[in-house]
Order: structure tokens, then sequence, then C-alpha cells
């Protein structure tokens, strides 16, 4: 019985961490590393010499503003987009040139790393953020709230996030990363197989991440049940409140097993336990199991927001009411609670017999009819409407396009004994590409391109978004089109090098679709650095530049801090273009002073303890551990100690702050 | 299109004056669903005795192990914190801060007794080589119970820095509401360890 408590090999003070953890003889690591502290150290220089520190706490870092966390999730998602698809460009490259008796240039211990890193980053640091940012900056405009129901605990929540990013961001540059695939299955991942640290810093990043997704999802539920305007009925709430909705239930419902699944896999690594394990009556089979419990509502927790954005995008740039609003709704909640009776379908290959493999095919197959309504409602919707080609529906009818295909290959995987030939293949990665980029993603660039003048008070360039567009989309198709083609040739996943020659051709194609997206990615960091600079010919006086028909466009852009200067009271679903069709003028006296919730550093802090306390059980330092728990006890225990949580924002300035907003308003009349 | 709203005169699109949300008003809600996750929690590691309850790999089962009338003592301990704890949301209801502080004193004893004896319980366990990485039986045993008793230590934790809130501040609103929550807490620990009780240690013994 050994358990890494009475290892010899680690020293009091450091536990196992020793400068051979650091990638010196790693040539690309060495290069990264260089390239980010120079970044880092000339980003730190500039706040320094702008002094931007103390702007940046007491704005930004300890905002319980919805709207600032919100923005501030998306730069995270960005970020960490770069270094995912760094990731992925490293692996088209690699598997474009490993034939032909070439090793290709990446190690197998580098590569394993890789695609490990590469799903974990993309589904939590940058799918999960960018979701949950759009979630936390649309969904209180859309209810006409002044912010969430727990600001504090919504700071805290984004804190933790980072907090699980860097951990992930630190085994690039001290250690290693897992090299055991995006769910880290056992035995693999089990202390005999992977004794090394890559499985813990997966772990403790998840773990600490997985805090503030739970915390999240519980305050933007009760936000969204709580603190609606008057008359806003349930079946009254846009449907990208409805989706957010049902998603935070999932992730009420969904990351609470993520959480008890890695603690069992902890303990088998760090106590000795016998969950997963091959003998002492483990079941590696339970692990599998319950990840996918957690793992198939996880990508419904994606998708749904994505729905609702192509719902409110739709209807806006057709310039119609939703067409099947209640069916809209009845599908989301039908998606909802069929993506918990699905999870099986992820390894029909487990052997568990034809009947069981049976009822998990056709829930998955039925799950295609609540989406396929959902598809003919958004095509309805566009019928005999006054369709504008403007990004954000032309984001839309790519995904309407592409996605249609991800689903028809899902239905064809949801088939048990297609599935046994399919299964682990590039059909698959080429099937969840499809509806993940396809879906999610285009439906995030739909998002930001629909609210970024909401946030920011003026719109993305046209041109560079379009390249953008073109280059995703273009790319997307080259890029994975090849996979469907060699996974039907029984290509599996995960593959280092080849033998077969006739197979590299589809890699290269694909190794290009790869080079088109990164001109995607570039030219949308153009279109922001552009229109950043163009601000003021893409201006937003009205704060209502698309012609919009829910409440979020009923106030200023940016909307001020208080988000509505009057509660507004709502009649019907589309509040705003009910509003504006019934002659509603601006309110312009009567202000009251309003009840606003206050900065607090206490998520910051309780986030960077949660780092140290999670970077200290991954290297057995267990001095520090013990002392950065007890930092967390002690921090969270006396921040409850503060009562001094509120404050009011006086009249005088929401008159000012409106007044500013009249003369916005006259100027661009 | 709002024929489901009937009105007389001009719509008013806003509120004239500011809606007074007493402060904490989700809180109650939130803390619902904040134990619903953790009950979902519970619910993954019963799953997990379920199916890996009856392993044993060669090791001791429970009729070797348990010791049915200590758990017995236990679970009076745990019981009684509760209706002690209920005591307690009696007096605060009077607004009698001293006596309701007597009584949480109390529960936090009761809940310190149970944590005692399950800790004296896990000691022989592993004395008699029981341990966690026994089996897997023991894994998901130890881990079960000692899951719940984790929760009871915080719940201990949170109920001496209620205490010294409420010693510092009075029965105030937002005291008064964190209460609520911890009894909520409190109560839940309870029922889950009816199911602990019932599902791993009498079921055990059949």
């Amino acid at each position: 019985m050994t358990s890494p408590m009475q290892d010899p090999n680690t020293s009091f003070l450091f536990g196992r961490l020793t400068f051979g953890a650091l990638p010196f003889h790693e040539p690309i690591l060495v290069a990264t590393f260089a390239v980010v502290a120079l970044g880092g150290i000339a980003t730190v220089a500039a706040l320094t010499y702008f002094r931007l520190w103390g702007y940046l706490w007491s704005q930004w870092f300890t905002t319980v503003d919805h709207k600032k966390i919100g923005i501030m999730y998306m730069i995270l998602g960005v970020v960490m987009l770069l270094r995912g698809f760094a990731d992925a460009i490293m692996m088209r490259l690699q598997q474009a040139m490993a034939f032909g008796g070439s090793e290709g240039y990446l190690p197998a211990h580098h590569y394993d790393q890789v695609f490990t890193a590469h799903g974990v980053i993309m589904i939590f640091f940058v799918a999960m953020p960018m979701v949950t940012g759009l979630m936390n900056y649309v969904v209180p405009l859309q209810i006409g709230a002044r912010d969430v129901s727990f600001p504090f605990l919504n700071n805290f929540s984004f804190w933790m996030t980072v907090g699980g990013a860097v951990i992930v961001m630190l085994s690039l540059f001290i250690g290693e990363f897992a090299m055991t695939g995006w769910l880290a299955m056992p035995p693999l991942s089990g202390a005999e197989a992977s004794p090394g640290v890559g499985v813990d810093y997966y772990i403790w990043g998840l773990q600490i991440a997985g805090v503030g997704t739970t915390l999240s999802g519980i305050n933007l539920l009760v936000t969204i049940i709580k603190m609606r305007a008057p008359g806003m009925t349930m079946m009254k709430m846009p449907i990208f409140t409805w989706t957010s909705l049902c998603t935070n239930v999932l992730i009420v419902a969904s990351f609470p097993v993520l959480t008890a699944v890695l603690v069992l896999m902890t303990l088998d690594r760090y106590v000795g336990t016998h969950f997963f394990t091959n003998d002492m009556g483990g079941n590696p089979m339970m692990y599998v199991n319950l990840i996918w419990i957690w793992g198939h509502p996880e990508v419904y927790i994606l998708i749904l927001p994505a729905f609702g954005i192509f719902s409110e995008v739709t209807s806006a740039f057709s310039g119609k009411r939703l067409f099947g609003y209640t069916s809209m709704v009845y599908a989301t909640v039908c998606i909802t609670i069929l993506s918990y009776l699905v999870w099986l379908h992820h390894f029909f290959t487990m052997g568990s017999g034809a009947s069981v493999n049976s009822f998990f095919g056709i829930t998955t197959m039925i799950i295609s009819i609540p989406t396929g309504a959902k598809l003919f409602n958004w095509l309805f919707t566009m019928y005999r409407g006054r369709v504008r080609f403007e990004l954000p529906m032309m984001w839309t009818i790519a995904f309407m396009i592409t996605f249609t295909v991800g689903g028809m290959t899902g239905v064809l995987l949801a088939v048990p004994p297609a599935d046994f030939v399919l299964h682990n293949s590039l059909f698959l990665i080429a099937h969840f590409h499809n509806v993940i980029i396809g879906g999610v993603l285009f439906g995030l660039f739909a998002g930001m391109n629909y609210w970024f003048p909401k946030a920011f008070g003026f719109k993305l360039d046209e041109f560079w978004g379009k390249i953008s567009f073109w280059f995703w989309v273009a790319g997307y198709w080259f890029a994975f089109t090849p996979l469907y083609v060699l996974g039907l040739m029984g290509v599996t996943r995960r593959m280092r090098v080849f033998d077969d020659p006739s197979l590299q051709i589809w890699f290269v194609i694909a190794a290009f679709g790869a080079a088109l997206i990164a001109v995607g990615i570039a030219a949308f960091l153009i279109q922001i650095a552009v229109s950043i600079r163009d601000r003021k010919k893409n201006r937003d006086v009205t704060g209502d530049p698309w012609q919009g028909r829910t409440l979020e466009w009923a106030t200023s852009s940016p909307p001020a801090d208080y988000n509505f200067a009057f509660t507004p009271v709502v009649y019907d679903i589309d509040a705003w273009h009910d509003m504006k069709a019934n002659g509603y003028e601006r309110p312009l006296s009567g202000y009251e002073a309003i009840h606003m919730p206050k900065n607090t550093g206490a998520g910051v802090i309780i986030a960077g303890l949660s780092v140290a306390c999670g970077f200290a059980l991954i290297w057995y330092i267990w001095w520090l551990a013990i002392v950065s728990f007890i930092g967390i006890l002690v921090v969270s225990i006396g921040h409850t100690f503060n009562t001094k949580r509120d404050f009011y924002i006086p009249v005088q300035t929401v008159v000012d702050t409106e007044a500013r907003r009249s003369k916005l308003i006259e100027s661009g009349a | 299109m709002s024929s489901t709203v009937t009105h007389t005169g001009p719509r008013k699109f806003h509120l004239d004056h500011e809606p007074h949300l007493p402060e904490g008003d989700s809180t109650m809600l939130g803390f619902w669903i904040y134990l619903m996750s953790d009950c979902l929690i519970f619910a993954v590691l019963f799953a997990v005795y379920a199916v890996l309850g009856h392993n044993y790999a060669g090791g001791p089962g429970p009729k070797e192990l348990f010791d049915l009338e200590l758990v017995a003592l236990n679970t009076a301990m745990l019981l009684l914190s509760s209706i002690t704890y209920g005591f307690a949301m009696l007096e605060m209801a009077r607004d009698r801060q001293r006596q309701m502080l007597g009584w949480l004193a109390v529960t936090g004893l009761f809940g310190a007794a149970f944590l005692s004896i399950e800790l004296y319980e896990f000691g022989h366990l592993i004395h008699e080589g029981a341990t966690p990485g026994r089996s897997a039986f023991l894994s998901s045993f130890f881990t079960l119970v000692g899951t719940h008793g984790l929760h009871v230590t915080f719940g201990i934790i949170w109920l001496v820095t209620l205490m010294v809130q409420v010693t510092r501040t009075g029965l105030t609103a937002s005291n008064k509401r964190r209460l609520m929550c911890l009894s909520l807490f409190w109560h839940f620990l309870d029922v889950i360890w009816i199911g602990v009780f019932t599902f791993v240690y009498l079921m055990g013994m059949i």
C-alpha cells in the first residue's frame, strides 16, 4: 500500500517539485515560455507605466457588476481560445507530417499532452467562459434587473474560473499536463499508469473552475426566477433567457457529478482507494458512466445558450416576432430533460447489451426532434421577413447549414451497430467539432457581433468581421470534412504517426483548413482592434442599433451601472418592440436613488488562495496546501463579517447620467 | 399583440418608484438550490456504494466490521442535534437571543459528539486493517460516510461563526437569514445520514 503521503522522493519544502520539472529540454516550450514571459512583462510594464493597476483593481477585478464580469469572462475565453487553437494547429501539423517513416515534430509525450490540453481548454476555458460571459452580460438586462441575485458570488465564480485556467496554463511550464485525453479515463489516468503531475493538474484545474461554474449556475438560475421585471411571466421571457435558465438548471444538476467523480479519482490517486482501479474490486467503467452523466448535459449547457442567441438574432434581423415561441420553449425544456437520458451513447462499446444500447440509441435519436423543431422555427421566422444580412445573421445562417450536417452525423452515431464501427474514430471527432464549432462557436460569434454595441457603445467593424466569418466557415469545412472521410475509412483518433501514405492527403487538407481558421481568428482580433480605432464612426447613440426587440435594447449602450433608470414593466414577449410600437417615451424626470451592491476583493483573494492550494496539492507541498486552505477558510469567514455590502447611487448621479444619454441621443438625431 | 393584458388608458412602461426588494430576498432559494446540488454529490456517492459495496476483494465485509450499537448511538447524537437546532430556531422566532445561543451550543456539542464517535469508528476500522485502500467496498464506505462527516465538520465551523456573529451584532435580519440557511443545511445532513444509516449500516447487516 503506497500513498503519496509516504513518498520518499519528496522534500518537505517543495514536495516533488524540482528543477527537473522545468521543461528546458523542450525547445518548443522554451520558445513559448519566452514569448509568454516577454508578453507578460510588457503587459505588466505598460500597466505600471500608465498607472492602471489601481483602476483595474477597483473598477474591474473587484467589481460585482454583472456587465463587467461578463466582459471579463469573454476576455478570458478569447485568450484561452488562442492557447487552445495553438494546440489544434500543432496537432494538425503533426498529423499532416508524420507519414512515410517520419515521426513528425512532436514526441509522443508532448503530443499526448497537446491533444488533452486542447480538449480541456476548448471546453472548460473557452466555450464555458464565453457562454457564461454572454449569459452574465445579457440575462439581467433582458429581464430588466439591476444585477444578478448574488453579485459577490458572481465575482467569486469568475475568479475561480480564472484560477482553473491559471492551473492549466501553469502545467505548460512547470511539469506536464495530463496525457490521457480530455476526460482522463482510468485506468490510464490512475496512479499506476500516470504517476506524474499531469492528471493532478487536470483534476485541480477542473475542480477549482468547477466551483465557479456551479456557483454561477445557481446565481443565474435564482436571478432568472426571482428578479424578472414586473409583468414578465415565465412565458414572456426572452428566448435567450429561457435557454439560459435551462442551461443553468443543467449546470446545477450536472456539475456536482463532475465534482464527485473527480474527488473519487483524486482519492484513487492520492489515498490509494480502489474506485476505478482494475484490482481490489474497483471498476473503471464506473468512472466512464459518471463522467458522461456530467459530460453529456455539458454539451447541452454549451449549445442551449447558442440556440437562444440564434433565436434572438433571427427574430431581430428578420424584423419579425420569433416563430413558434411556445414550441421553442418546450423544445428547449425537452432537450434539457432528454440530455440526462443519453449518456451511455458515448460508450455503446462498453458491452451493456442490446436492450440498454437500444434504449440509449433511441433517446439520442429523439433529441433530434425538438432540435429539428427549433430549426424549422428559425426558418419560418425568416420566411417572409425582411432579412438583413448583417454579421450576426450571417453567422446564424452558417450555423443552420453546418449544424444540420452535424446533427445528422450525430443521429448516425446514435445507431449502436454503426457506433461499433465508428467509436473513437475521426468520424466522431468530425461530428463533435461539427456541432461545437458549427453550433456553439458560430453562436458565440453571432452573439458577440450582436451584443458588442450594447456592451461598448459602438458596432464591430463589418469588413474584418466578414473576413473572419468566411475564413472560419470555409476553414471549418476544409478542416473537418476530411476527418469524416478518414473516420469512415477507420482511422482512429489521437494517432501521432501513420503508415498508410494514401491517407496523407486528407490530413494535409485538414491542416489547410486549420490554417484558414487561423486567418479567421486573426481577422477577428483585427476586427476588434479596427473597431476600437474607428469607434466614433460606428458609434451607437440610440442604444438600439439593430432595431432590437428585447429589453436590453431599451437602455443606453453601454448601459449605466444601474442598467435602467426606472424598472421597466413588461406586457409582451418582445417587450422593447412592444414599447416602441406603443409610443413609449423615455422618462426624463422623477429619478430616485438606486440601491446597488458594493465591490469587494474577497473573490480575487479566495480564488488566488485556491490556486495556491491546488498547486500545492499537485506537487505534494503539504504545508502550503494546509496553509492556503486555512487561508481560504479565514478569508471566507472574514468576508461574512463584512456588513457594508451595498450603497445608494445618489439621485444626482442618475440625473447626470441620464442627461448625458439625452445629449447623446440628440447628437445622433 | 398584447391581447393577454387588459388595461385601461395608456400603459405604463416603467415603475414610478424603485421597487423595494427585501434584502436577501433570493438567499433561501439560492441556498436551497445549492443544497440540491450537494444532494447530487451524495447521490453519486450512494450510487458508487450501490455498485461497489459488495466488492470485498477478499477483505472484511459489513457484518464483520459494523457495530450497530455504536452506530445507533451516533445516529441518536445527530438526530438530537437536529431537534436542539429546531429549539434554537423557535427561540429565534421569539427573539430570545440568549436561549437561542444556548440551544445552538447544545447542537454544536451533539454534532461534535457525533463526529467523535465517527472518528473513533474509523480509527477502530483502520486499526483492524480495514483501510480505505483495502477494497472497493471500504473505499466507497469511507468516502460516503466521510463526506457526510466532513459536511458536519463544516456545519460546526459555520455554527460557531454564526454564534460569534449573533453575539456581536444581535438577531439582525441577515443573521436570522444565515441561521435559517444553516438550519436547512443541518437538517439536510440529518436526512442524508438516515440514508447512510439505512443503506450502509442496516442493509449491510442483512
